[in-house]
């Protein structure tokens, strides 16, 4: 065994030429993390897949599950599942406010986290972790039962302020980890060049952080725009949200639209996500 | 200055994360009907009857959680891996590969489980072909001649929609490891396999700590998987809970199945890290 451990390491240095000539077990023993790798990503695309080539079938009953035939039908008349379309736009307007909120308030409390120190500081901490720890299913039934008690009654502005709560942490932890990883050098070269605190801010601190909300904000939005548990438990008959509409479907038959809107979102992500590396990849030439 | 940054969300946290768990807590704790309104009365036996009659959900909430949980680390850890210490100039897209099943609503994704695990699938034929399904069938895993609506399809919805949780911390933790340490322990005569477990594993302990919690907590409180792949015997307790608040309106025992989940989760989670010695996960 003792003998067997230089000849390995010898082996694994050896030049490419003479792995090739390896048995066809070696070579899979020696790219086996890549297997399961690939394996394992076959896993997490495939059900992307399956909603994308079903954007396209033209099912014989109310349900979308198996495939009959190729058809644009779904993509050409979008809105013609009924209250498919409010539903996104509800869910995109609610997105949209949850971001913007939890933005602007977890940034300011990322930068008073990273930047200075202060009496209860741990507290804060741990008041940010916890709802990250805590199962949608109890955040969504003590926010229940908090409007159920005070009279408030359910609607869009109830899920309005469940998401805002539970994408907050979310921000938070994504802008601190960017204002910690900064360079405290680029701060004092501009208070070094006579640039007030504001200036420095504005035009130093605040750019090499802004990718950071920028990632805080995308999370946001996702989170906000996919949730069901939480909102299902705040939401009324007549403030139906895009997942909630899914949920529905999924239960009295699922039109080939929700579909297509998935396959939507997802290109357009994918080109974002592509334009993004582009725009980074210019500027860092 | 910090005090006034951290007020307006913290605030916000507070009164409806926090506060919310008070009324929570007061709600289990109280008689009466929605109709009618409730009374505080300390009437804790809400406790004893809910843990009774649904213990059997609660029990299988968090096997089904955990078993989500090791199939998760098992097929992340080797994924990770290779993104962050084999991949070179393709990790960038490999990671947006493993981001990807995001930009599609959760829902979708899950509902598309049904088409590739359904009888007239491919899953389903090799399955068949293999006699797989003869074996699944006697250990429990499915009931009879389809792999839908049973504990297999749950655990594998549940697995793969939290696997992404699971690979991400994992990937953070090695992708800081310092290839030159292996070569180290190389140079050291160590093998491949005991540099992984004497060097690669340890220092990425943070990651599996963080990605093993962010993988068991909401696998543990979900009910999607086993309301959409699932049938009544696989039932999670998120299901009872959601039912008895929003169909059966009883509030003081749903609050209180709320409650247990929470605190369990809370328990389990502070031994596990505690025990794991990662305390900087905040």
């Amino acid at each position: 065994m003792v003998a067997t451990l230089p000849q390995r390491a010898r082996a694994a240095a050896a030049p490419a030429a003479a792995r090739r000539r390896r048995s066809p077990w070696a070579v899979l023993r020696e790219n086996a993390v890549w297997v399961v790798a690939v394996l394992a990503l076959v896993y997490l695309l495939l059900p992307n897949l399956v909603v994308v080539l079903f954007s396209f079938n033209k099912p014989n009953g109310r349900f979308n599950y198996t495939w009959q035939r190729f058809s644009l039908d779904a993509w050409l008349h979008p809105c013609a599942a009924p209250g498919m379309c409010e539903s996104l736009g509800l869910s995109l307007k609610i997105g949209v406010a949850a971001t913007l909120a939890s933005t602007l308030l977890g940034t300011m409390i990322a930068f008073a986290l990273a930047r200075y120190r202060f009496r209860g500081r741990t507290g804060s901490n741990l008041l940010i972790f916890l709802p990250m720890a805590t199962p949608e299913v109890v955040m969504g039934s003590s926010l229940l039962t908090l409007f159920v008690s005070m009279g408030i009654p359910l609607g869009r502005t109830t899920i309005l302020i469940a998401h805002i709560m539970f994408c907050l942490s979310y921000v938070v932890v994504t802008v601190k980890a960017r204002i910690a990883g900064l360079d405290p050098a680029l701060e004092q070269a501009a208070a070094d060049l006579y640039a007030t605190e504001w200036q420095t801010f504005r035009r130093i601190t605040l750019p090499l952080v802004a990718p950071g909300i920028a990632a805080g904000a995308l999370l946001a939005f996702s989170l906000s725009f996919d949730d069901y548990i939480i909102t299902n438990f705040n939401a009324s008959n007549s403030s139906i949200t895009f997942p909630m509409y899914v949920w529905g479907a999924a239960a009295r038959g699922t039109p080939v639209q929700i579909n297509v809107i998935g396959t939507a979102m997802f290109v357009l992500a994918v080109l974002a996500v592509a334009l993004g590396q582009l725009a980074g990849r210019r500027r860092a030439r | 200055m910090p005090y006034f940054l951290l007020l307006p969300g913290l605030l916000w946290l507070g009164v409806f994360f926090v506060v919310p768990m008070v009324f929570l807590l007061s709600q289990s704790l109280q008689t009466g009907t929605l109709e009618t309104g409730y009374q505080l009365t300390f009437h804790f036996a809400t406790y004893s009857d809910a843990m009774a009659q649904f213990f059997r959900q609660f029990l299988r909430s968090f096997e089904y959680a955990f078993l989500a949980t090791v199939l998760a680390l098992l097929i992340g850890y080797p994924l990770a891996y290779a993104i962050a210490l084999k991949s070179g100039r393709w990790k960038p897209v490999l990671l947006v590969m493993v981001v990807a099943p995001f930009f599609t609503s959760f829902l979708l994704r899950t509902l598309a489980w049904q088409t590739i695990l359904n009888s007239d699938g491919l899953v389903m034929k090799f399955f068949r072909g293999t006699h797989l399904i003869q074996l699944t069938t006697a250990l429990g895993w499915t009931n009879g001649s389809q792999l839908l609506s049973s504990p297999l399809a749950v655990v594998t919805g549940l697995t793969y929609n939290f696997l992404p949780f699971m690979v991400l911390p994992l990937f953070a933790s090695l992708d800081r490891l310092d290839p030159r340490l292996l070569e180290a322990a190389g140079d050291l005569y160590a093998s491949p396999l005991s540099a992984f477990r004497r060097v690669t594993l340890p220092m990425s302990m943070p990651g599996v700590v963080a990605g093993t919690l962010l993988t068991f907590i909401p696998a543990a409180g979900d009910y999607i998987n086993s309301r959409l792949l699932g049938n009544p015997n696989t039932a999670m307790i998120g299901q009872t809970i959601e039912g008895y608040f929003l169909r059966i309106n009883d509030y003081p025992t749903a609050a209180a199945l709320s409650f247990v989940l929470m605190f369990t989760i809370l328990v389990l989670v502070s031994v596990y890290v505690r025990k794991s010695g990662t305390e900087e996960l905040v």
